[in-house]
């Protein structure tokens, strides 16, 4: 059973990133990459990271996707008219499906029935948050406040060249 | 993570049933409510004291002709309703309902109905995008931009609400508060919390999403029949999670008020009895709160919601976990 989701999360990470690369509409490839962080952080939980997967589907699917969506959506970038015509939900649907005819033909070719690694207790116990929490704040306390302070100056830089106006353009129309 | 077994199957088909209904119930006494507020009698012809409208309401929505924008997205407008509703639901599968009552106990719920949570925005921006209306996408982007706001202050909330059960474990947060509501220990966080369920449930004062006066319908202006039906269904699940996570985190879940200091040991069908009934209770009163306030409060301006999310939620919520960490710290350490 655990080797059918496997397959059938992987089929679909693979996919949707294929969908995210072949799909014209901007839009549409975004919202295939939420599917590929979704599939993602169910490989995760597979492997008993119930925290990674978590932070998977909050950072990339909850925060980051969102904001490229916005963006996206705000400049209007318009593909073909057409292709988005041909687009229904039974093309969807079928895709579905389509993952899950494949990974059942996969899983009974039986060769690929004992796909994933034996999960111990011990080596569940590494996903969890205590376990986590443990050695980051202890055995890499360094390194994770390089990090913090890395990602702190990038999202203050950011913020710089936001703000940064140019002048002479304006005050040459006045 | 547990094993599975049929008690959590047992636990999770009863809370999908009552949220399902409870959704239902909650449109009706809203009306019923809103018209007692206002000096109204509300509806009373369906049914014995109107009690079938919901049902009146439902068939009438099924019934509706579904229109689709011509020159709309098609997939993505049709797929947008389902996802308000699939992520309202999956929230019951960590809430616990009583001692030993929960679906699943993952060590890291808190942040499972964060992630959830997170999720929820997709329906309301799709929604607004795939209508091709410029109602529908400022609408869909006002309330994407509101929820995600209104994440930040919620999860410091939550966040000071761990320190007391040391653990991500939304069953520990809930056995955590036996002797002391969350509400007497963390009482700014509540408020902070409390605020920002409101704004996350889109409802008023936070219901700008659907301002009538300068977006129509807000995100949901084109849709119809039972696609539109979804969304009033998510509406009112959503208000029924919101009481139910207000409850879970900080009035002491399925504990009556310092129950661990009179109440005495209980055992059996009465424990399980007495627990459900209290949060349920609890539940009934908070969905009845966001009610009345909804027909009391003006909504504010948008700019005023920004304003209030960012400048002053964020850095409280903030300042009261920091506060509450060093105290706590000083607490196990000092004392």
């Amino acid at each position: 059973m655990i080797s059918y989701i496997f397959i059938f999360l992987a089929i679909l990470a693979v996919a949707s990133a294929l969908a995210v690369v072949i799909s014209r509409n901007t839009v549409n490839s975004a919202l295939f990459l939420v599917l590929t962080m979704v599939a993602l952080a169910g490989v995760y939980l597979l492997l008993q990271a119930q925290f990674v997967a978590v932070i998977q589907v909050i950072v990339y699917a909850g925060a980051i996707m969102v904001l490229f969506l916005f963006v996206i959506m705000l400049l209007n970038l318009d593909a073909e008219k057409s292709l988005f015509n041909k687009l229904r939900v039974k093309y969807f649907v079928a895709f579905i499906f389509g993952v899950a005819v494949l990974a059942q033909i996969l899983y009974s070719m039986g060769t690929v029935s004992n796909m994933l690694p034996e999960i111990s207790p011990q080596m569940a116990q590494i996903g969890t948050v205590e376990a986590i929490g443990d050695v980051l704040f202890k055995e890499y306390i360094l390194p994770f406040h390089i990090v913090a302070l890395l990602l702190t100056a990038a999202a203050t830089g950011a913020l710089l060249i936001a703000q940064h106006t140019i002048n002479p353009v304006t005050e040459k129309n006045d | 993570m547990e094993p599975v077994t049929s008690t959590s199957y047992i636990v999770l088909g009863v809370a999908l049933f009552m949220l399902l209904n409870s959704a239902a119930l909650a449109v009706y006494f809203e009306r019923r409510i809103a018209a007692f507020i206002q000096n109204r009698v509300g509806p009373n012809r369906v049914g014995p004291l109107g009690l079938f409208q919901p049902l009146a309401d439902v068939v009438k929505l099924l019934l509706k002709e579904d229109v689709t924008p011509t020159q709309g997205y098609r997939v993505i407008h049709t797929i947008a309703p389902v996802i308000p509703v699939f992520t309202a639901l999956m929230t019951a599968a960590v809430i616990p309902f009583g001692e030993g009552l929960y679906v699943t106990d993952i060590n890291t719920g808190v942040l499972y109905l964060l992630a959830i949570t997170s999720l929820g925005v997709y329906g309301v921006t799709l929604a607004g995008w795939s209508s091709n209306s410029k109602y529908s996408l400022l609408g869909g982007l006002r309330a994407a931009a509101q929820m995600v706001s209104y994440e930040l202050p919620l999860g410091m909330a939550i966040a000071s609400c761990i320190l007391f059960s040391q653990s991500l474990s939304v069953v520990d947060v809930a056995n955590s508060q036996e002797f002391w509501w969350n509400i007497f220990r963390n009482p700014i966080g509540a408020v902070i919390f409390v605020v920002a369920t409101f704004a996350e449930a889109n409802r008023t004062p936070f219901d700008l999403v659907e301002a009538e006066q300068e977006l129509v319908g807000g995100f949901h202006t084109e849709y119809s029949s039972m696609k539109f039906g979804m969304f009033f269904l998510a509406e009112y699940m959503h208000v029924m999670i919101g009481s139910m996570l207000i409850t879970t985190f900080f009035f002491g879940s399925y504990h009556l008020p310092f129950a661990g200091y009179w109440l005495p040991e209980i055992t059996g069908m009465w424990k399980v009895i007495l627990d459900v009934s209290v949060f349920t209770a609890k539940t009934v009163f908070f969905a009845f709160v966001f009610i009345w306030v909804r027909w009391t409060i003006p909504r504010f301006k948008y700019n005023q919601v920004m304003k209030l999310g960012w400048k002053k939620m964020l850095p409280l919520s903030i300042a009261n976990f920091m506060v509450l960490a060093v105290l706590i710290y000083a607490y196990y350490n000092f004392l």
